[in-house]
């Protein structure tokens, strides 16, 4: 096994703790490569969840009742260790969604629908996923906002220098990933912030590709919303975070109506809780919000800082071997990057290597991986895309190489 | 053959991989009566289908542009070749066969695909059937209509 030299980790130990990572996919032993679309649980957050199931299971803040007391209770502390994972000054600044994409309808409808006025402007990237593209066109289309975007370069760079032209005082929102799901790119997000803040605009970032892989702290990117999913960092589906200031989210009118939500209602008419609960209508996710809590316990274990140095040591020497394999072009930085890598090749379609890959038990994701427009920006319908993990090893790539090559042999 | 290679094989059969490198019927049909524009939005892949009609309603030329995979071009590439000159009613017969062929593997409802049988290792592949079917589709509607442009998807119809 190899073993990063500089690495206090036991990187071989940890895939011990992925059941998963023992299955056979068509005969071959799986190599699970798209982890940016979705990454796999170790046995301490499905144990969590199953112990959750087996001893706590109540719906919240409405029970008497000592089971639903000690359900609240882990919900509130899982939200809580949220807060404290990524900086966050107060847990009320902390609400739960389903994921990354209704943490971005919640900002676009409830926020953007009281703040947001025709004639606004909505600064996006060319690079953001359909989740943070598609919410501002529903809006923009209903209060007739207008939307911008910051252009990409060819090396899947955002161009920068056109910012001081696009960030002007009609914008009231900038939103932007921190990490490419495509591409791999890492944006300059304190950065952004601060030329935000300059014109009064709000910012909302997109983290559901960097929140489980680097050292993220809210306060220190300057951001007032922050948006991701649990389950790309190791925890359950259908569980995910809105991260907003405070004094935003206190502005904020509520999104979905319902129980949980309300202080009091009469026929005609209701009032509202604070934040978060002021936002999470209905019984929550109570089991992923404590599964999250234990991925957060999980991550930290290992360090953020040393996935994100293990993530990056892989894309580098995935990026040497696949400098050799015939006809295949990379697309995107060749630095700063993070572990996700899109590639075309001239031999086959995205499809059909994807097809091709799984046959051998190799998970790659072909096609646009939600960003359209970012590929029509590249004159492509769509790229194959590798993306790592820290469960990962050099001897997955060493057979995704290998298989990469059959590929351009079986194909031409 | 490698063993282990024998679904791969089936679904890439040499003359799929000679048809979606060098697909026959492609170009432009200048005096086309419908052209039908195929998407399957999972993929981005496009068949842009120019079919003319004879005097019975019959697919007397039939062409195609657009780009995809090898399974979505190879499938336009011998769709074209097999509906010419066919009939309204072969063309309806020929399309639900060929659907069979390629979700079921049915052979007696496909004896009369011909060479189109090459397509059959698609249904061991259920993720890649919508790419073997996206001409299809483009030519299923250019039979409901005997005139102008369509566009038809994979996916259920949009709302918008």
């Amino acid at each position: 096994m190899h073993k990063s030299a500089t690495s206090r980790v036991d990187w071989s130990a940890l895939r011990e703790e992925f059941p998963i990572l023992r299955e056979r996919v068509n005969g071959h032993p799986l190599i699970y490569f798209d982890n940016a679309a979705s990454s796999q649980k170790p046995r301490a957050v499905l144990d969590v969840v199953r112990n959750y199931y087996e001893h706590e299971n109540a719906n919240v803040h409405r029970g008497l009742h000592t089971l639903s007391a000690r359900a609240t209770e882990h919900y509130e502390k899982s939200r809580q260790r949220v807060a404290d994972f990524i900086g966050a000054a107060s847990a009320d600044e902390i609400v739960f969604t389903r994921g990354t994409t209704e943490s971005i309808n919640l900002v676009a409808q409830a926020w953007g629908g009281k703040f947001l006025h025709a004639g606004d402007v909505i600064l996006l990237t060319e690079m953001e996923h359909h989740s943070n593209l598609v919410p501002w066109q529903l809006l923009s289309e209903r209060i007739g906002a207008q939307l911008r975007f910051v252009p990409v370069r060819d090396d899947g760079t955002l161009e920068l220098e056109k910012l001081s032209s696009l960030l002007t005082p009609e914008v009231k929102m900038f939103g932007f990933t921190h990490v490419s799901n495509s591409l791999g790119t890492i944006n300059p997000v304190a950065d952004l912030c601060q030329k935000a803040r300059n014109v009064g605009a709000i910012t909302l970032v997109d983290a559901a590709q960097s929140i489980g892989h680097m050292p993220l702290n809210v306060q220190e990117l300057g951001c007032d919303f922050l948006a991701f999913s649990g389950h790309k960092m190791c925890a359950p589906t259908g569980i995910g975070v809105l991260y907003g200031r405070s004094e935003i989210l206190e502005a904020t009118p509520p999104w979905h109506g319902g129980g949980e939500m309300i202080v009091s209602v009469t026929l005609d008419k209701s009032t509202f809780k604070k934040p978060p609960h002021r936002f999470e209508g209905g019984t929550p996710n109570i089991s992923g919000a404590i599964g999250l809590a234990a991925a957060i316990d999980y991550l930290e274990g290992i360090g953020r800082a040393e996935i994100f140095k293990h993530d990056v040591d892989l894309a580098d020497y995935a990026l040497k071997g696949m400098a050799d394999v015939a006809g295949l072009r990379v697309v995107g930085p060749t630095e700063e990057r993070a572990g996700v890598i899109s590639f075309v090749m001239a031999a086959a379609h995205p499809h059909d290597l994807t097809t091709f890959a799984d046959q051998y038990g190799l998970a790659l994701r072909g096609g646009h991986h939600c960003n359209q427009p970012l590929m029509r920006r590249f004159g492509l319908t769509g790229t194959t895309r590798a993306s790592f993990y820290f469960y990962n090893n050099r001897e997955e790539i060493d057979r995704m190489i290998d298989i990469l090559q059959k590929a351009v042999r079986f194909f031409k | 053959m490698n063993p282990e290679l024998g679904d791969l094989e089936e679904l890439y059969q040499e003359v799929i991989l000679d048809h979606s490198r060098r697909p026959r019927n492609f170009g432009e049909l200048a005096d086309a009566a419908v052209r039908v524009h195929g998407d399957n939005p999972a993929c981005g892949d496009e068949i842009h289908l120019a079919v003319k009609f004879d005097g019975d309603g019959g697919l007397q030329e039939i062409k195609f542009t657009g780009h995809g995979c090898a399974i979505s071009q190879a499938s336009a590439s011998l769709m074209t070749m097999k509906l010419k000159g066919k009939s309204r009613a072969e063309v309806e017969e020929m399309f639900r066969a060929f659907h069979d062929l390629v979700t079921t593997g049915n052979n007696d409802a496909s004896k009369n695909l011909g060479d189109l049988r090459v397509m059959r290792g698609v249904r061991k592949f259920p993720q890649r059937v919508k790419c073997a079917m996206l001409p299809w589709r483009a030519v299923e509607q250019a039979l409901r209509q005997s005139e102008g442009e369509a566009t038809v998807s994979t996916e259920e119809p949009e709302f918008a």
